[in-house]
This record gives C-alpha cells, structure tokens and sequence, in this order.
C-alpha cells in the first residue's frame, strides 16, 4: 500500500494510504474526541464530536470516516471545531440523566470523561429525559435506554460482529430507540446474554444484572458456606480493574481477596475445566469409534449454546453433551463436596466468578438442578468481584498469593487454556491422543489453534486416524463455519470431525463480563497470559490433574459413567426466533 | 404547438391509464427516438439540454448518467418519496400522466444499461401505487417495457415499491437503503449510487419530474429544452402553489418565472402577503421582496435560498411567525431519521424552544440558544437535512425577528401583569 503524506496542525505526518484522518491523528499523538468511534468497530460517523477542518475545503470532515489524501492540511482544534464540539456535548448532556453518582459507569464512563475534558460547567438548555421503564427482564443484561446516547456500538456488534441481531434501531429522531424486535424486552427476544453490547458501550445504558447484593447476604449469613469457584480467563483480566497490565497472572492473589471478602471456600473452574476434558474427551472418542455424528461441538459456551438453539437447532446433535465447566463445579459442589464433608447441602451458597453475562443465564437454565436445586446459586462478573473488592477496600495488587482450598481446585495447563480461543479444542486434543493411543504426547502445543483469527483449522494425527478439527470465535464467525456444517449435513458428509466454538471474540477472555476497556489488543494480551501460565505448570494434561484422578476413583468411577452422566452431563432444546406471545 | 408546456399538456389527458390517448398525443416517440440513438448519445443529449434534477439538488442529469460506472448490473430508480411539505408536483405527474415517467426511466436505463427499475412512492400514496402497476402492464403489453422494448435488444422492467413514510428517506442514500429493506439511513457520501449503489450495483436516482422531462429531450431535442428558462438551468419546472393563494395548485412554467409571475398565474394572494417560503421547509422564509425572485437554481443561490422542490407556500399577514417557526421545528424534530448526533438531539431542542416560545413560556435567550444550535447542526450534521434547518430558522429570527421578540417580551409582561 502506498504511503501518504499530510500535515495535521501544521506538522507532516506520513501514513498508509486509506488510513483514517482520525487514525493518522492518533499516530502524530492527538486524540480527536469522539463518543461513538471504537477501535474495533467500523467507523458509522454518529457523533459528529470528530469533526476537523481541511484547507480548501468547505465545512467540517468527519476525521473516522475521512481518509487521509497526499498534500491534506488539516486542523483538529480550531475555535469553530471546539464550539461545534462543546455544542454536541451540551445537547448531548441536556438528554442525559444526571445520576453519574449512581451510575455504574461512573469514572468509566465515555460522556462523562468528555465532559471533563471539555470543561462542561453548566448547561444552557433545558433537560429532558425519556423516562423509558429500566429492562431487566434479561437474566444477564439490563437495559437502560435512558441513559444510551444513540452511539449505535451496541447495534453493530449485535447485528455485524455476532450476527444475533436481538437489538437495533427503532423510531425516529430523538425518540430513536435502541431495542428488540416490536418493542419487546431482552428476555423474550433472540439475545444470547454474551454480553459484548455491554463491553461496547461507552455510558451506563447495557450492564451486566448484578448479584452484589445477593452475594453479601450470603457472606454475612453464619448459617451459609459460601463456596466460590473462578473462571480461567478472571486470573488475567480481573488485575485490570487495580491498574495492572491486561494478561498479568493474579489468581494467587484472587484467592486471598476472596478469603478477605469472607468467602468460605474457595475452588478453581479450572479444575473442572479439566474434569470437562475428561468427559468430552471421551465423548469424542466415543463417537470416533462408533458412527458419529461429526462434527462433535463443544458447549463450554452458553451464549453459543443459546445461538445454537435458537439458528441451528438441527446441529444440536452435534452438540457435546457435556456441561460447561462452571455447571460441572456447581453440581460437584453440591455433591460429591458436601458428601465428602458431610455438610447439609441448603447450607451452601454456590457462587461462580466468570467473565461472562451468559453465565448468569447458564446458572438459571432449568437443566442446572443436578443437584435437587439450583447448581450455581449466583454468577458475579469479573467487573462485579472487583467491586466487591473495591467496596472492601482491599489493596488487590499488593495482596499475598493465597491458595484454594482442596478436592475442587487443582488443575494442569490445559484447563487454564480455556480461557483463550483455542484451549478447549488443545486441551482436550492432549488428552484425546493420549486416551486414544496410550502413547505419550510429545509435542503439546497445538499453535494452528490458537490466536484471535476468526476460524483456525488444523488436522492432526489421532494414532493413525487424521483428525480434522476446526476453532471459531465470535458468533458471526461461527455462523459462517455452522451454515457450513449444516450444508455438509445436508450433503450427507462432514468436513470436520471436532469444532469448538466460543461466543466472544477472542474466547472467554473476551467475555461480556470482562474489564472494560475489552478491546481486542486487550483480549490478545489476556490470552498471553493464560499461555504462559499453560506453560509453566506441572501438569499440562487434564488426565494427570491428581484431583480429577481422586474425584474419579473416589466417586465418578470412569468418564461416562452413570453417575458423571447424571451430573456432569445435559441436553439442549430448539428455541423460537421470535417469542410467540400468547393472546 | 406550444412547447412551453409539456407535462401539464400531457397531464389533460382524460383517462391518465389510457395509454392509447397518450401515444395519440406523441407519446413513447421520444423513447423511439432515443432507441435509435447509441447510449452514449443519448446521455450525451441530456448534457446538452442542461436538465438538472428536479428532486431539489438540482444535480446534472446527463451528468449523473455518465458517471455511471463498474458492475453491468444496474438500476434505475425514480424517487417518488415526495415529502417536502408544500410540494405536490410529483403527485400530480404520477397521478395524471404516469406514462411520461415510465418512457423517461426507459431512456435512462437504455443510456445507463440497466436491466431493472423500481419505482419508490411515497407512503401516503397508495392510490398511486396501484394506478403505476396498471400502467406498468399496459406499457410491457404494447412493448413499451418489459423484454426487447420495441423490436430493439433492449429489455427493462420496472417495479413499484412503496415507502414507510419518512421524510429523510426523500434523500436518494436513505431510498436505496429503504429499498434494499434496510433503515432508511441516509449514507455518507461517495461512493456515490451511481458507483455504489442498489444493492452494491450502480444506480440511478432520478426524481419522477426529472424522468417527466426527459422525453421532452428526444421529442423536442436537446436545443429546444435548453433554449427555455435560464441558460445555467434551463427548461421547464412545475412549481407548486399553496397557502394564502387565491388558486393554489402545479403551475409549469420556464425556470427563471418570478415569483410575482407565478402569483399572478395564480389569481394572487388571499388577503395581504405577509411571507413566501421557497423550496420546501427546508427553505428560506422570504417577505415581500421575494415577489421579484426568478425561480432557478442559479438566481435562487444568489439570494441565499434554494430552488428544492419549487415548492412556494404564500403567507399572508393573518400568519403569525411564531406559530411558523413551531410547526417548522417540529417538522424536523419529527422527520431527523436519528442517526446522527447534532441532528437527533438538535432538533429537538430547537422543537422544545420554539413551542415554547409559541406557548408564551418563551425566553430572548432562546433565540440565541437556536442560532447556537443551528451553527453545531450545520457543522455537524450527517446530511443535508440536519444542516437545512438553519436556512428556515436564520430567516425566520432574522426577517421576523422583530415579531418573535416582540411576542415573547408581551408574553413575560403578561406574566408580570398577572402577578
């Protein structure tokens, strides 16, 4: 591509030719304010807070959506273009509830840093506000349309990026209304609960639906014990939230901020991670040496797994029939942990840590109850745990490294690779050849899956079987590969024997209850962490975890058995596009 | 035979479905005639006459063609959103004389190579929709349309569509999305339609009375169309009269026909004429001194108006300015599509100020308030329709101003009297 030489305020800078006024800009170190602009997004050019000026030309450019051109004179800050764009924020401003004090996106929030940043001291124009009902009908998301400034982020990663299409733009002017189909609400539309519209938006308007409250209730009861256990993509995203680098290891010092909060036990969704390798190894396995069908999905996902219901309900058989391994720990802790300490299992709390808003749904699906009642009593979000910790005052980044309590916690290099694109599908091709072969493993990194590319494939040798296995990321990615398996199966055959699929892009790390910013580069940096914490592990084989060696013999028997089946395992139900409502 | 009228001529025309009465009177000769020509030298004609469009832009025609490029899929589409208020033009061509349309799209498509044409109506007329598909018919029936129109290798069809009612969606971005079954958003432009347009291919969009010209061309020839009016926008215009005006209705007249002229053709204004608007809502409100304005793009431009439409709504002194400037804002607090900050948010402040100023809560400061509005949607603004409403509202604060401030300052003196 070739170069392109322009002078921005007068002093020359030189960038790739099709390269953004904005982007060039951010290059010679000036950041153009803007309120709708992200850097994974496609520029749509809403706000109008971008504007520059060109020499020679007439009016104000939008800077995202104007491309540089060889000899371009452009000024960012001139007097007309700070009076347009104080002139937007106070509009902006006077439709905006001013609750920042209660607001969840305080200190974090888009608006308000540029109302600081333009010194916004009064407004002039009369405020009015929407007064819509807050949306919490969702069981991951609240939504909160009065707060939402129309930026239409939410709507692109909805409709372009996940291809779900639960939200878009209804009515006209400022009665515009980010919404489901005909005005319904969250929980009776197509929306998966993955969160990423939330992680995309720049004010208070999408939110994860806390359980904070719930939580403390729990803690401060002396008849409750209070069990967590904590995704694999927390321990290098949660540090985020205490001014450390994204991808930096803190479980150690998660489980002492847990301990600190008054949690009573503490165990590791690693370590189920790996029991899930173990069971969904063995399925694959399973139907290698029966007739299929092929592909075998993985279902660690559950706003893939909602997706798949409600568009691809004839691939459900594909589906493995596996628990994700948050589902796997509740049932366990409420089992084979409350028999194994002879507690009264009403007196647990089961609580999970995820990075994720599906997971709350997960939690509340009707197939959850191994247990004779709820597995997972609450979800909280990485964000939700960090203010918990916040509320306490603990000094996270200069806490201790503590350590889980045992029987639920030890896990291998496989489980914490979950977290990553990829991990699953590596994880349990570990084990798979080792089951399969009885040989050692020698090389274990399986780099043709990792990464953030959309659909990696690879193919690899299963003690003379050739495996074909195929790992997406982002639900618009996957349903492009799952029109294709559908095709296939149309056609009678299957291109692939084993596919993993997560909702987010970038896997778990990238997940609607992560740290805001979630950027991309950031989710790339997470899923650094997790590799290197895969590397320097003991154990890098889910079927060497000595605590999945102990749950089975002690409990389990075999992956398969009966019993795993009954708690470890569920099924999946073909869902409506559109809620019929009844009349 | 005059040729100072042509589609009024044609729009007499009894029976407007009947197509034997249309070819009676010379109709299709120009699409017969252009048959004859290469495509090349029919777009080339078009330059010549200097049609401009008619929709409100008042972008070259023959210009627009040539500029036709890529994909050999191609569309024409003939915007029929007609929603400026005041502006009936279209309405009354589609109603009285379809035929001339449908043999204007053929040309085009026969210059522009396109295969398809979609005629996009306006919402709020269905009736339309239904008499356009009749003479759809009646056209493929006699070889006007459809497969190998007229013996030749040319094949068009043509197809109606009709729209959701929105006024931003009269901006040919915002159609072809509304077409393609999409939000009628407006897009930033280029690519232009003409390059990137109906679903990716390049397509036209013409305005229905731009299309109404174009036999004119081929009948008449170029010279003689643009030998009328002005020399920078030449030919014939249907304006449409309405408000205080003693025979309101579509008058064709050559472009450049004052304002005075058009009234007098009107049977003049019923009582006083306090105020004209010019080109739709989107328009400048003129006083008195409009009467001498030549209606064309070019003279319209001199005066810091605008053509549009040829939309001109009379006002007489019984036409309070404050109740103007509500409706006015409300209009575009009503039709903003959304998209776009300045816009959405704008208006409805500007809507907000101007009923309350209507409803004697007004303050002076608001008319500083709007002016500061006015100049962040100018600058701002995604399209044309966010940066349109400073004209009404400058002319509205700056020809009345004195009426506005006066209302105001009698409304807070009642308010101190009723203390």
């Amino acid at each position: 591509m070739k170069d392109v030489t322009l002078k921005i305020n007068g002093n020359s800078i030189t960038v790739p030719s099709g390269t953004s006024i904005y982007m060039a800009a951010e290059k010679a170190g000036i950041s153009i304010p803007s309120l709708c602009r992200h850097e994974d997004l496609e520029p749509k050019g809403a706000c109008g807070m971008c504007i520059v000026q060109i020499q020679g030309q007439p009016g104000f450019k939008r800077s995202c959506v104007t491309p540089v051109e060889e000899g371009m004179e452009v000024f960012t800050t001139t007097a007309a273009i700070r009076d347009i764009r104080r002139g937007i924020l106070e509009l902006v401003l006077a439709t905006h509830p001013a609750d920042c004090l209660q607001c969840i996106k305080h200190g974090k929030c888009e608006l308000q840093t540029l109302a600081e940043r333009f010194e916004i001291r009064a407004l002039r124009y009369d405020r009015y506000t929407r007064d819509l009902p807050v949306d919490a009908s969702s069981f991951g998301i609240v939504r909160d349309m009065n707060k939402c400034i129309g930026c239409g982020r939410c709507v692109q990663v909805c409709n372009e990026v996940q291809t779900v299409a639960s939200i878009f733009f209804h009515g006209r002017g400022s009665n515009t209304i980010v919404s489901p189909a005909y005005g319904s609400s969250m929980g009776q539309s197509v929306c998966v609960n993955c969160g990423q519209c939330v992680v995309y938006c720049p004010v208070g308007a999408l939110y994860e639906r806390e359980a904070i409250e719930e939580v403390w209730k729990a803690i401060d009861d002396p008849q409750k014990i209070v069990v967590a256990q904590i995704a694999p993509s927390v321990r290098v995203a949660i540090g985020e939230e205490f001014g450390l680098a994204p991808g930096e290891l803190t479980i150690g010092k998660l489980y002492s901020a847990l301990r600190a909060l008054g949690i009573d036990v503490v165990f590791d969704t690693n370590f189920s991670a790996d029991l899930t390798i173990m069971e969904e190894a063995t399925e694959f396995l399973q139907r290698l040496k029966g007739a299929g069908p092929f592909p075998l999905i993985t279902s660690c996902s559950p706003g893939w797994i909602k997706f798949g219901e409600t568009f691809f309900p004839d691939l459900l058989e594909n589906v493995s029939s596996c628990k994700s391994p948050q589902q796997m720990m509740g049932a366990l802790i409420k089992t084979y942990y409350v028999e194994s300490r002879g507690i009264d299992r009403e007196s647990i709390v089961s609580l999970s840590i995820m990075p994720c808003t599906a997971k709350k749904y997960e939690a509340s699906r009707p197939e959850m109850n191994s247990s004779g009642s709820r597995d997972v009593d609450y979800v909280l979000t990485t964000r939700e745990i960090a203010r918990m910790i916040r509320q306490v005052g603990i000094d996270f980044a200069n806490l201790p490294e503590g350590d889980p309590d045992p029987l639920l916690s030890r896990y291998t290099g496989a489980a914490t690779i979950f977290g990553a694109s990829g991990g699953v599908m590596e994880a349990a091709l570990r084990t798979a050849y080792e089951m399969a072969t009885g040989k050692t493993l020698e090389k274990v990194d399986f780099t043709e899956v990792r990464g953030m590319a959309g659909v990696k494939e690879a193919e690899i040798d299963v003690g003379g079987t050739p495996i074909k296995v195929a790992v997406t990321n982002g639900l618009g990615n996957a349903r492009k590969l799952l029109e294709r398996v559908e095709a296939d199966k149309k056609a009678g055959h299957s291109s692939y024997h084993f596919i993993e699929i997560m909702a987010c892009a970038g896997g778990c790390v990238g997940g609607g209850g992560q740290p805001i910013p979630n950027t991309l580069a950031r989710r790339a940096s997470r899923i650094e962490g997790l590799y290197r914490e895969d590397r320097g592990l003991p154990f890098r084989k889910s079927h060497l975890n000595p605590e999945i060696k102990g749950l089975y013999a002690e409990y389990l028997g075999t992956p398969g058995s009966e019993r795993a089946h009954a708690l470890l395992h569920t099924h999946y139900t073909k869902r409506e596009q559109y809620m019929v409502v009844p009349t | 035979m005059s040729q100072l009228k042509f589609i009024t001529r044609y729009a007499s025309i009894e029976n407007p479905l009947d197509i034997e009465a249309y070819l009676a009177q010379g109709g299709f000769s120009g699409l017969r005639e252009a048959l004859t020509m290469s495509p090349k030298e029919v777009i080339s004609a078009v330059k010549q006459s200097g049609l401009r469009g008619r929709g409100g832009a008042g972008f070259p025609t023959g210009v627009k063609w040539e500029s036709v490029r890529g994909d050999t899929e191609r569309y024409v589409v003939c915007n029929a959103d007609e929603g400026e208020p005041g502006t009936f033009k279209d309405r009354y061509i589609l109603e009285h004389t379809p035929y001339l349309v449908l043999e204007g799209m053929a040309i085009a498509a026969y210059a522009i190579g396109a295969q398809l044409g979609y005629i996009y109506v306006r919402g709020e007329y269905p009736h339309i929709v239904t008499a356009l598909s009749n003479s759809i018919a009646l056209s493929e029936k006699l070889g006007y349309l459809g497969t190998r129109i007229l013996g030749s290798d040319f094949s068009f069809h043509v197809e109606v569509r009709k729209g959701g009612g929105s006024y931003v969606v009269g901006d040919e971005t915002a159609l072809l999305n509304s077409l393609m079954g999409n939000r009628g958003y407006p897009l930033l432009k280029p690519p232009f339609p003409t390059e990137k347009g109906l679903w990716g291919k390049p397509t036209v969009v013409n305005n229905v009375e731009t299309l109404a010209y174009v036999p004119y061309i081929f009948m008449h020839g170029a010279t003689t169309f643009a030998s009328i009016g002005h020399p920078e926008s030449p030919g014939l215009k249907l304006y449409s009269l309405s408000g205080h005006v003693a025979k309101p209705g579509v008058y064709e007249f050559p472009m450049g026909t004052t304002v005075g002229e058009l009234l007098q053709a009107a049977g003049g204004t019923r009582g006083p004429l306090k105020a004209v608007q010019i080109g739709g809502t989107a328009g400048p409100i003129y006083d008195t001194s409009a009467l001498g304005y030549a209606l064309d793009f070019a003279s319209m431009r001199k005066v810091g108006g605008a053509l549009g439409s040829g939309a001109l709504v009379f006002m007489n002194t019984s036409v309070s300015m404050v109740q103007v400037l509500d409706v006015t804002m409300r209009f575009f607090a009503e039709e903003s599509c959304g998209q776009c900050f300045p816009c959405r948010y704008g208006t409805r402040q500007l809507a907000f100020m101007a009923h309350k100023i209507a409803s004697g809560q007004g303050k002076l400061e608001y008319l500083d308030f709007m002016r500061d509005i006015a100049r962040v949607m100018v600058g701002a603004s995604l399209c044309p329709f966010g940066q349109s409403i400073a004209l009404p509202l400058e002319t509205i604060l700056g020809g009345f101003g004195d009426e506005i401030v006066s209302f105001i300052k009698q409304q807070e003196f009642l308010k101190e009297v009723a203390v």
